[in-house]
């Protein structure tokens, strides 16, 4: 594979995947802090 | 009547991936990405998806969720019969692509186990078109049924509309919760195995292969915004009744980022699988990628088993998952499409659930008979085309013209969004909906018009496929006019009282109004 094939799959998977992960983090994070103002 | 309502966050969230998670992730997207300038089709994949697709997601999320209904309810409650047609008219549109998608997964579900013993033999696209498909008749006539897609077809149609009765917490919910993680969960099997055969990197290199020139031409902008729109099961009138079974304390922004992100992450891991396999059948053949790339019933049903014949080993399995992704895909997105009209019978004629299953469902397991014909993939065919391109596209076009600029709720329901998510909305929200989406939507279906109304596609008759004019106007621009008129009419009726009213602050308006 060329450089620029893989450099384009790289930076597609981080922000595809990146992008995912990230949106579930913060519902992970929000939901937790929710919990805990629920129980607070 | 209580409304349902989704047991968990996740399991809505599983619910709207499995919807938008379709046929089109395994079979279009790679395709469309590799035409349109491989790697460099990524930017405007992009700003398609943060500008059209997830925004448009959020504005069905907010809809449903503020106006808790059906599509036709959410949009009568929303202004009224001026807005509630286009409810229906999404409906309809989503009956209709619900009876020939679920011929497409039958046969998904038969290749499932012809995959045992590669039944298609060596001649793949004679087996499917002559020997599986039996396609002996000319465009518009019938032949008799085949009876080795009609039984798998009742089969697909007894699991989706079983699934249907059990509810949307026991149903949908959980039928979502299971087969989105083994589908998951086989793509990636599918793509470890892929990338490791001979000849992978050559499809990669062809997948990924940046051709920066090709960013230039309006046209790989028209067809990303056009991908991104189709992929995500907006304008279908879905994920405004999904949404309407969250509970009140829902993070609609988030939930909308999480499914749209959900969805890319999918395509490109399907699209890493199939062109691993293709470069693996280009070396194999030795040829050129560009020789066996390709798209939609072609790639599923003649590429890829003609690929597992040659695979070195564990042919069946490899074919086995490969169908049974394509089966869990298809029944997802089924179910979520037949859902519309379940809801929206259900809230309008205030019948059981039980019912609405039974007459709404019974009545599309009946007409997608019609494509478990000898000449049923010509009706296929035709009806895809004309309900996507006039049907979806144009509903969507619609939809953000008249909630942005006709009826003026994009403040209210930012304001809505807002209040309740994490992550707010600010001025991008409102210029992606009410100038981007509708220049590129307005820009794509002028062209789509012409096209059309001009006779210009390049083929005979000048009619897409070089059907007959007759054809395609019974079996394309009728079944498209049909759904709008069918929203139209719909919409004339008096909702049930228990729907017919609506306070917004109430946690459950439809049971206070009993």
């Amino acid at each position: 594979m060329s450089v620029s094939a893989i450099v384009v799959m790289i930076i597609g998977m981080v922000l595809l995947w990146g992008g995912l992960a990230a949106s579930i983090f913060h519902a992970v994070k929000s939901s937790k802090a929710n919990k805990a103002e629920d129980l607070g | 009547m209580e409304r349902s309502t989704w047991g968990t966050r996740a399991g809505f969230i599983m619910a709207a991936v499995g919807s938008a998670v379709g046929l089109g992730n395994i079979w279009r997207f790679p395709y469309v990405a590799y035409e349109n300038g491989g790697g460099a089709f990524f930017i405007p994949y992009l700003f398609a998806l943060l500008t059209a697709g997830i925004p448009i997601l959020i504005l069905e999320f907010t809809i449903g969720h503020r106006y808790r209904g059906s599509a036709p309810l959410s949009f009568f409650r929303m202004s009224g019969k001026k807005a509630e047609w286009l409810g229906w008219w999404a409906m309809f549109v989503s009956f209709v692509i619900s009876v020939y998608y679920a011929v497409i997964i039958a046969w998904a579900m038969r290749y499932t186990l012809f995959s045992f013993n590669q039944a298609w033999g060596e001649d793949t696209e004679g087996f499917l078109f002559s020997d599986f498909l039996q396609l002996t008749v000319s465009p518009g006539e019938t032949g008799g049924i085949v009876w080795g897609i009609f039984i798998p077809l009742v089969i697909v149609w007894v699991i989706t509309l079983g699934i249907l009765l059990a509810g949307v917490k026991k149903g949908i919910e959980l039928a979502n919760r299971i087969f989105i993680p083994t589908l998951v969960l086989i793509f990636i099997v599918i793509v470890i195995r892929a990338v490791t055969l001979d000849g992978a990197a050559m499809g990669l290199e062809a997948f990924f292969k940046p051709n920066f020139n090709a960013i230039m031409d309006p046209t790989v902008w028209v067809a990303a915004y056009g991908h991104i729109f189709f992929s995500l099961s907006v304008a279908f009138a879905i994920m405004i009744t999904y949404s309407s079974y969250l509970p009140k304390k829902s993070d609609i922004t988030n939930n909308a980022f999480i499914t749209g992100f959900a969805n890319s992450s999918f395509e490109l891991l399907a699209g890493i699988g199939v062109f691993a396999v293709l470069g693996f059948m280009a070396a194999q053949s030795g040829v050129e990628v560009a020789d066996v790339a390709s798209a939609g019933v072609g790639l599923a049903f003649v590429v890829f088993p003609a690929i597992i014949n040659e695979f070195p080993g564990f042919n069946g399995l490899f074919g086995f998952l490969f169908f049974l992704s394509l089966t869990l895909a298809g029944l997802t997105s089924l179910m979520s499409i037949t859902e519309t009209y379940v809801a929206g019978f259900t809230e309008k004629f205030g019948i059981s659930r039980r019912k609405a299953v039974a007459i709404g469902g019974g009545l599309a397991a009946l007409i997608s008979i019609l494509f478990a014909t000898q000449g049923g993939l010509f009706f296929l065919d035709i009806a895809d085309y004309y309900i996507n391109q006039f049907g979806v596209a144009a509903v969507g076009l619609v939809e953000v013209v008249m909630v942005v600029w006709i009826l003026r709720k994009a403040g209210a329901l930012q304001d809505h969004a807002n209040e309740i998510s994490d992550i707010r909305l600010g001025g991008w929200w409102k210029f992606s909906l009410g100038v981007i989406t509708p220049i590129v939507l307005g820009y794509m279906m002028f062209g789509l018009l012409r096209l059309n109304i001009f006779q210009q596609f390049e083929t005979d008759t000048g009619n897409y496929e070089g059907y007959s004019n007759m054809f395609t106007l019974f079996g394309g621009v009728a079944v498209a006019a049909g759904a709008l008129i069918f929203g139209i009419l719909f919409s004339l009726g008096k909702w049930h009282k228990n729907y017919r009213y609506y306070d917004e602050h109430s946690e459950h308006p439809a049971k206070e109004k009993e």
